[in-house]
């Protein structure tokens, strides 16, 4: 437990101390969502109505920024196997570190979301029903990206195959994500359906996702 | 701690690197490793350490109670494991918390190996004989019976590698184990020597020999 609370605390002061990938992927989050009345016009009720698809699309894009870098960056300057050492299983450890990946991805994207729906003129409702739905569904996010980057840890170049294998997976979370902050705005569907299970897919990615990691980078060692 | 290894052999990519490779090991007892460039002395401190599969053969460990191979060595190699934007402080204290079993502080570590003043600096403003020595320093801060060192020597002057042969003793007074790849003397008094011979073969003879094996 103490391996594992030094390895958050670890992460968290590298995102902070060299910049990081978290400020990075808020600011790529931000250059879609701005791009996106570029290109539309500026048609309101249009913007107001594919807003949270646009969020959520920009979300599952940005949050493959500093991915590949997950288990990398420890792969190649021998951290990874300072872990593998560790009295803590490797599953604590890849917990650990998507946590930590999290808190500084995801969660300040889902935090900075209503901010940015201003952009594709979301109304209040429209926005806090969106930042919901990013708090609960960015961590199956983060989850299958991990099993992503476990793969393609010791892969040089492996940001693009990583998105290629990823995206794929992701789609589940972006139609149940997207379908809940639009039933938000109305429709047959109540909100919590959707929403429940966009958490049962964060639970779910969660489990899968560790262990796959986990199993990704025993294998490849 | 008891370490024994039978008749370990290891392929990479289809091409043998070594074979038939036996020696054991007990409390207090050293081991060097030698053997010209690539004959494959990092490829088994990595089978040792558990990170390569060897093709045939076993290591095992006796006297270590539950703990697994893995987590009673200490590796301190090429890949120094060290992050460069941390101080040297937080990489050390980084490593006693995901090791376990600490025995110095960082601080009482660093001034052994001569770095004291460094303790408060990101390691991306060492220089490479003083990441070597964080490393190093690494092996200080939590206890663990067996070195697994690969070139330790690789960068440091000679004031740090006496600090060094001063460490290894004393571990090995201890009944620690030290298995270290090198070229160079070391001042491990009366350890053992495991000379991986070449494969014997020159580049061109080798690529003909491998041609009935399957590989590209």
């Amino acid at each position: 437990m103490r391996a594992l609370r030094a390895l958050v605390a670890r992460d968290l002061a590298l995102a902070a101390r060299v910049g990081g990938s978290g400020a990075l992927s808020l600011v790529f989050f931000l250059m879609i969502v701005a791009l996106v009345p570029f290109a539309l016009g500026p048609d309101l009720n249009l913007l107001s109505r594919i807003g949270p698809a646009i969020l959520w699309l920009a979300a599952v894009l940005s949050t493959l920024i500093g991915l590949d870098r997950l288990f990398q960056a420890d792969e190649e300057d021998g951290s990874l196997d300072l872990m593998t050492g560790s009295p803590a299983p490797l599953e604590g450890v890849v917990l650990a570190k998507v946590l930590a990946h999290w808190l500084t991805t995801g969660l300040p994207l889902a935090l900075a979301s209503p901010l940015f729906g201003l952009l594709v003129a979301l109304d209040g409702r429209a926005m806090a029903a969106t930042a919901l739905t990013l708090l609960v569904g960015t961590p199956a996010l983060t989850f299958v990206g991990a099993v992503g980057a476990a793969l393609t840890a010791s892969i040089r170049r492996g940001g693009l195959i990583l998105a290629v294998v990823v995206l794929p997976l992701m789609i589940p979370t972006l139609i149940f994500g997207v379908s809940a902050s639009e039933s938000a705005l109305g429709g047959t569907v109540p909100f919590t359906t959707p929403l429940a299970i966009l958490g049962a897919l964060s639970l779910i990615a969660g489990v899968i996702g560790t262990l796959a990691a986990a199993a990704a980078l025993r294998w490849s060692e | 701690m008891r370490l024994t290894a039978q008749d370990l052999a290891v392929r990479r990519s289809g091409r043998r690197i070594f074979s038939g490779l036996s020696f054991a090991l007990g409390p207090g007892e050293a081991l060097t490793i030698t053997g010209r460039n690539g004959a494959g002395k990092s490829t088994l401190l990595a089978v040792l350490a558990g990170r390569l599969k060897p093709e045939a053969g076993t290591v095992t460990v006796a006297q270590v109670g539950e703990a697994t191979l893995s987590e009673c060595l200490h590796v301190v190699g090429h890949r120094d494991g060290l992050k460069s934007p941390l101080t040297a402080e937080e990489n050390l204290a980084f490593a006693r918390d995901l090791l376990g079993a600490p025995t110095a502080s960082p601080r009482a570590a660093l001034e052994e190996l001569g770095l004291g003043h460094a303790l408060r600096l990101p390691v991306a403003y060492l220089s490479a004989g003083q990441r070597r020595r964080v490393a190093l320093a690494r092996l200080l801060v939590c206890r663990r019976p067996l070195w697994l060192l690969d070139e330790p020597t690789a960068a440091l002057d000679a004031a740090s590698q006496d600090v060094l042969a001063g460490m290894m003793a004393r571990h090995r007074a201890a009944g620690g184990l030290v298995i270290a790849a090198t070229h160079q003397a070391l001042g491990l008094a009366d350890a053992q020597d495991l000379r991986i011979a070449a494969p014997a073969a020159p580049a061109a003879a080798r690529s003909m020999a491998a041609a009935d094996e399957v590989w590209w």
